[in-house]
């Protein structure tokens, strides 16, 4: 039995807790966006930002701050420093300021919405939301162009994620990693094998259980489990099936709790014997508790691109050095290597191949054309929809 | 000076404009764009705009139901067994505490140390499944070999009531340790029992300690959104979870506002009964 502040030192309990940290600031700063939304009589829609590309001025600024996911960069044995910020640091002189403090993109929307709706800088050069936020914040006019004079390295982005709908030229988003959403479950205690979400809703898994809070990963899982392709138009007959079929699940007590990131303490505690998860979030767990695995269901696993953009305010130039650095290969390798994540640099496999050579027959982290072939990522309009949104947060219990 | 002798009357306003301005600034104003606010109706796409809204409140109100009961019901348990907990505890550290009255004092106040979300989280590892506190329940029969503490009703009501008992125990402290011991002796005296002594004397006057603690308790534990989340499940969500998810997640400020409108509505009703029940001159000692 360990002491329950012992507990406290888990790296796992610690990412939970700067969940919670980022929830707290949160109320801190509710008055503000009152008065955001009250006396401006309301956020208006702007136009992207009218950022000539040609006019940067190509100056290092001293600092940058990054603000990206918990346990989403390399870290040294005692988790004190990051090595790859370090070397950055190094080879250009601009000390790094990283924050782990996006923990949910609708909880990071809310907060850095109010300041950006007014033209505000949010005191950050860089910001790794999913794809579809990205999107979101591009649309709402809250991102600045990247200096592709300054990103020689962007040749080596990987040629399936060079145009997506949303920014066909990249000329305002670069990918940092991609993730596999599937489940993470300890076989020992499920007593098998889990091959499919329908199995989460198995009665002898009752309140053992948990579920992202996130509708893309949750919903999506189980549309692919009824045949229905998410990534395309999704019929609302189908849609609402599924908010059944987990509603269900909620009035049984069938589903313990949904979460953010932070289903990863219960889970490694084994409160939690099955979780829907992100890939790399297991290989993190596993020290902690090695009966974990990660799987993705047969009839597939969902994915989405965190991607790193400049909102309004942040340094163009500085933030586009940085992007350059993360795409060289050896620099890449070091952070894939750690975070078990899908990377987006060509020449990532070759460098880790040198560092950690038994990660390269690892299909979640170096997907195999079986593995990518049956990955969908989901439609971003729906994410949008309205309508979807307050069935899924009627779901979710608020 | 000369300007103040001529007008006299000036002075009262001068010496309370400070706490005016305070009141303003941080009450008044916040309370307006609250309202405000709650009479809005858009989304993030399209912008917010005023338009009398009032659907947000008949909304807010027929959705959340549930939760508005669950955390009043909530709130109200914690205060009571916050009550039942500190009443004993305080009044032995007021007439028995001696000269340790300060350090057990300190005891209560201790926990407050520690950040709030690190203490709730703390009950996470006490609660667990496979947990001490859980085993020896099951030892002795309070919960089903299979069943569980974490995440039910009852972890969300206990992290409450611990979380809230200082603001209970402290006010409580207060006026038991005011109470004139001769008063007790003069009842003695007068051929009451201890029983009566503490019924007729001890508890009348300690009561707007009581008030004070309940109202204090029970107010910030009808809005806490903190236990439900991290010791709850879907089903015990408060109200206060709801109109987190609200302003910050799905950003509907509207109902967001509204939701907080009703609530302070509801609560301002319950205690204006529960003061008209008590009587607030109590609350003077």
């Amino acid at each position: 039995m360990k002491h329950p502040f012992e507990r406290m030192n888990d790296p796992i309990t610690r990412k939970q807790l700067l969940r919670r940290a980022a929830a707290g600031g949160i109320t801190l700063s509710v008055p503000g966006l009152l008065a955001a939304c009250g006396g401006g009589g309301g956020i208006e829609a702007e136009q992207p930002a009218e950022t000539g590309a040609t006019t940067v001025e190509q100056v290092l600024k001293d600092e940058i701050t990054v603000s990206n996911w918990p346990y989403y960069i390399d870290q040294n044995d005692d988790a004190t420093k990051f090595p790859t910020l370090e070397q950055f640091e190094e080879a250009t002189g601009v000390k790094v300021n990283y924050l782990e403090d996006i923990n949910s993109n609708e909880e990071f929307f809310g907060e850095i919405q109010a300041p950006l709706s007014r033209g505000q800088s949010i005191d950050r050069d860089i910001i790794v939301p999913t794809a579809w936020l990205c999107a979101r914040l591009l649309r709402l006019g809250y991102l600045q162009k990247l200096d592709h004079s300054a990103i020689p390295n962007m040749a080596n982005l990987e040629d399936t994620l060079k145009s997506p709908s949303w920014d066909p030229n990249r000329d305002y988003s670069l990918p940092w990693q991609s993730y596999i959403t599937g489940i993470g479950y300890d076989p020992k205690k499920v007593g098998g094998e889990l091959t499919s979400v329908e199995q989460l809703l198995d009665p002898a898994l009752k309140g053992k259980i948990t579920m992202l809070d996130s509708m893309e990963d949750t919903v999506g899982l189980f549309l692919l489990e009824m045949g229905v392709d998410p990534s395309g138009e999704i019929d609302p007959t189908a849609y609402d099936e599924v908010i059944a079929k987990i509603q269900k699940a909620v009035d049984d007590g069938q589903i313990r709790q949904f979460t953010g990131n932070d289903y990863t303490g219960p889970l490694s505690k084994g409160d939690v014997w099955a979780s829907i998860a992100w890939s790399g979030d297991i290989v993190i767990l596993q020290p902690d508790n090695p009966n974990l695995v990660f799987t993705m269901p047969d009839a597939g696993g969902m994915t989405s691109v965190d991607t790193m953009v400049i909102p309004t305010g942040g340094d163009v130039y500085t933030a586009s050095t940085f992007m350059n650095f993360f795409y060289d290969p050896k620099i890449a390798a070091q952070v894939t290597a750690y975070v078990n994540y899908i990377s987006p640099v060509k020449g990532t496999k070759e460098e880790i191949m040198k560092i950690a050579p038994e990660l390269v027959e690892d299909p979640l982290v170096f997907p195999t054309p079986e593995v990518l072939e049956n990955l969908y990522e989901f439609n971003p309009e729906a994410i949008e929809n309205v309508e979807y949104q307050e069935k899924w947060q009627a779901v979710i219990g608020v | 000076m000369t300007f103040l002798h001529r007008h006299r009357w000036l002075t009262p306003y001068l010496l309370l404009a400070p706490g005016i301005a305070f009141l303003v600034v941080f009450f008044v104003v916040p309370l307006y764009y609250l309202g405000y606010t709650s009479l809005q109706e858009g989304t993030i796409q399209v912008g917010y705009t005023f338009n009398w809204a009032w659907d947000n409140y008949s909304e807010a109100f027929s959705t959340y139901q549930e939760q508005f009961f669950r955390s009043l019901l909530y709130a109200g348990i914690a205060t009571l067994v916050a009550l039942l907990i500190s009443y004993p505890l305080t009044y032995w550290i007021a007439f028995r505490g001696g000269r340790w009255k300060n350090l057990l004092l300190l005891f209560i106040i201790a926990p407050f140390f520690v950040t709030y979300l690190i203490r709730t989280l703390a009950w996470q590892n006490i609660l667990s499944d496979d947990g001490l506190v859980v085993n020896a329940l099951q030892f002795l029969g309070f919960v089903a070999d299979d069943g569980r503490v974490l995440a039910t009703s009852t972890a969300v009501i206990a992290g409450i009531t611990y979380n809230f008992l200082p603001f209970m125990a402290l006010p409580l402290y207060v006026s038991l340790e005011q109470i004139d011991k001769s008063l007790i002796e003069a009842a003695k005296d007068l051929y009451a029992s201890s029983t009566k002594a503490f019924l007729r004397v001890t508890l009348p006057l300690s009561a707007p300690g009581v008030i004070a603690g309940t109202l204090l308790t029970f107010i910030p534990a009808a809005g806490d959104f903190i236990n439900a989340e991290l010791l709850g499940t879907p089903n015990q969500a408060m109200i206060g979870n709801v109109i987190q998810s609200k302003f910050l997640e799905i950003t509907d400020y509207g109902q967001a506002a509204a939701l907080s409108v009703v609530l302070m509505a509801v609560i301002l009703l319950l205690i204006v009964v529960y003061t008209r029940l008590v009587g607030t001159e109590r609350l003077a000692g």
